[in-house]
């Protein structure tokens, strides 16, 4: 009897200790206080930036280094919707998202004209584009940007304690939800493909992968997620500019740099990379631009020396696996590691 | 009528600017397959040395040419060769993050050292002398020697690539590394010199660029657009290609500006979009990417 199994000894263990941080990060709001509910809602944004990222680069090889597009255009589109046509915020997140996610489709189909690394570039002048169209909008600021007015904020909920973990639970949730849908997708059918994509595309397509087309998919999706995550941080922010709206170093840079260190093209790699960050981040954010310039330096020195990232590293030499992803033939009953 | 004459003609002439950081870009490309992320800030970096030649010399910006140029070129070579060097092979991902590192560094490094203020290159003169082409119509002697110094800069590579050993060697590596190889090609030393190349190219687009406007260590992001923008329009691996797409760019620029100040970059990138959804290849295209 062989048979394919996802779940290894790891895996199981990985998956009783996320449930444990899961159930520990749902209820922060009653033991931790509102500084650090702050960072941890933060940080639960940026864990979904990178995994969307990590799915994008790391895995369909769709390169951007312009998603800040989709978490301004997120960011906008919450706006616009709350204080032009009168929407719920927390209403407003989704159909930011959905509005981006078909905006994405002909943005997708212009952008693939481009390959690899030209396509990074193009990414970056559509969010530069989207930049100076928000920076035009003047029912939204210009290019000084806007506050969401007090009587919306208010509106929310009673009182701030209860927006603080509206919001928080909200940004934990969309973390959740697309950790959740990235494991389903690696582990469907189109995941078989992806992986097969991300280890040799034109292996892939010899096999009869359709590329172009599951790209297509992984592009409207992140811009999806994207876009959602984007309504929420500036949700938090209560104010938004074009420029901390689009800016490439918020959205992008941080977001490779946190991929690139957790470990890309592995699921667990943006979660283990945000932890890493923000214990720099809260370290080291004195030094100001030098911080930047180290940040640099790790980012090329991890890429040319441990490619996989630091999780990469453990996790190949240990054969862990924090998700039930890799598929495993078994032929008896023991499952076999090594071979994926 | 005349106005508008004069409009695209001054956006001709920047479009010789944007053009020279087009050239070193494509040129990289061609050769290694590697597309710079840090291109801009490199032009920016072009610019701090000028500065700094020109605040300790005493000379003027057009002369400090001849030792900036070198610099560049000569860190042009070294980071090839100790850095991205290592990054080449078939996956796109090293070279395009290590080349995001280098550009946060060079930015983040010049904010360290020259602190976020505006400078410019004070070139004299010059920078106000102008010559009349038509009744009511004149240009500076600046852009115009902007705009030749460009024309000389992609003839003068024209002439390497399909002239010299080394253009040889340039285009023989370009086509089949490994059998460039075998033929006695020292890949790595190539590499560096096309890296040193396109850095001298850009040490002449940073001088002209810090002449011509105020410049910062953040705007480098944008230069690397420009030039991006005008080597897809003007077609991969076209160096004549990549001129025309440069001017298309500045002209684009130029008339934007002229209908409201908001729209001058804008209209450049919309004319960009709109050639990439009609002519994906760009106008004047010679390799498939």
């Amino acid at each position: 009897m062989t048979r394919v199994e996802h779940a290894t000894r790891s895996s199981r263990i990985g998956l009783a200790l996320i449930a444990v941080g899961l159930i520990a990060l749902m209820l922060a709001p009653y033991w931790s206080d509102r500084a650090t509910l702050r960072l941890l809602a933060e940080m639960s944004t940026y864990v979904t930036l990178a995994s969307l990222w990590n799915l994008l680069a790391g895995y369909a090889g769709l390169v951007s280094v312009g998603q800040q597009a989709y978490v301004g255009l997120g960011g906008y589109l919450l706006f616009w919707l709350a204080i032009i046509l009168g929407v719920h915020p927390i209403a407003a997140v989704p159909i930011a998202g959905v509005v981006s996610a078909l905006l994405s489709v002909p943005v997708a189909t212009l952008m693939f004209r481009l390959r690899g690394a030209y396509f990074a570039i193009g990414t970056w002048v559509m969010a530069e584009v989207f930049r100076l169209i928000a920076s035009q909008l003047s029912t939204l600021g210009g290019g000084s940007g806007i506050s969401l007015p007090a009587a919306i904020v208010i509106a929310m909920a009673p009182s701030r304690q209860a927006r603080d973990f509206e919001i928080y639970w909200l940004a934990l949730g969309i973390t959740v939800i697309t950790l959740v849908a990235i494991v389903a997708l690696l582990r469907s059918r189109h995941g078989l493909a992806l992986t097969a994509i991300r280890d040799n595309e034109v292996a892939a397509q010899s096999n009869g992968v359709d590329v172009r087309m599951v790209k297509f998919l992984v592009y409207v999706l992140t811009a999806f997620g994207t876009a959602m995550t984007g309504a929420v941080i500036f949700l938090m922010k209560l104010r938004i500019s074009p420029d901390t709206a689009f800016s490439v170093n918020d959205w992008t840079a941080f977001v490779i740099f946190i991929t690139v260190i957790g470990g890309i093209g592995r699921i667990e790699g943006p979660i283990i990379g945000t932890v890493i960050f923000f214990a720099l981040r809260e370290t080291l954010a004195d030094l100001g631009s030098l911080y930047l310039l180290m940040m640099g330096a790790v980012a090329i020195v991890i890429m040319l020396w441990a490619p996989k990232g630091l999780w990469g590293l453990t996790a190949e030499r240990l054969g862990w696996q924090a998700l039930p992803l890799r598929r495993y033939l078994v032929t008896h009953s023991v499952p076999t590691r090594g071979a994926p | 009528m005349i106005h508008w004459l004069n409009v695209i003609l001054q956006g001709i002439l920047v479009g010789g600017l944007y053009a020279m950081f087009a050239a070193g870009l494509s040129l990289i490309f061609g050769v290694m397959r590697l597309v710079n992320i840090a291109h801009g800030d490199l032009i920016v970096l072009a610019a701090y040395v000028a500065l700094v030649v020109t605040n300790s010399l005493g000379i003027d910006p057009l002369t400090s040419l001849f030792l900036v140029v070198p610099i560049m070129a000569a860190i042009g070579y070294v980071l090839q060769r100790g850095l991205l060097n290592f990054t080449l092979g078939d996956d796109l991902l090293p070279p395009l993050l290590v080349t995001f590192g280098v550009s946060i560094i060079i930015q983040n490094g010049l904010l360290e050292l020259f602190t976020a203020d505006s400078r410019k290159l004070q070139a004299g003169q010059i920078e106000i002398e102008t010559v009349q082409m038509l009744q009511g119509l004149w240009v500076g002697y600046l852009p115009l020697i902007q705009f030749f110094v460009a024309i000389a800069v992609i003839a003068g590579l024209q002439i390497l690539f399909y002239r010299t050993a080394l253009g040889r060697a340039f285009r023989a590596t370009s086509d089949d590394q490994p059998v460039a190889q075998l033929m006695g090609i020292d890949t790595r030393h190539v590499f560096a010199m096309a890296m040193a190349l396109s850095l001298a190219v850009v040490a002449i687009a940073g001088v002209f660029l810090a002449v011509r406007a105020n410049f910062d260590p953040a705007i480098g992001p944008a230069r690397l657009i420009f030039g991006f923008e005008a080597v897809i329009m003007g077609g991969l691996g076209s160096l004549w290609g990549t001129l025309a797409g440069g001017i298309i760019l500045g002209v684009a620029q130029a008339i934007g500006a002229e209908l409201d100040p908001g729209w001058q970059v804008l209209a450049g990138h919309v004319v960009f979009l709109a050639i990439l959804a009609v002519r994906p290849q760009g106008l004047f295209p010679k390799v498939s990417g």
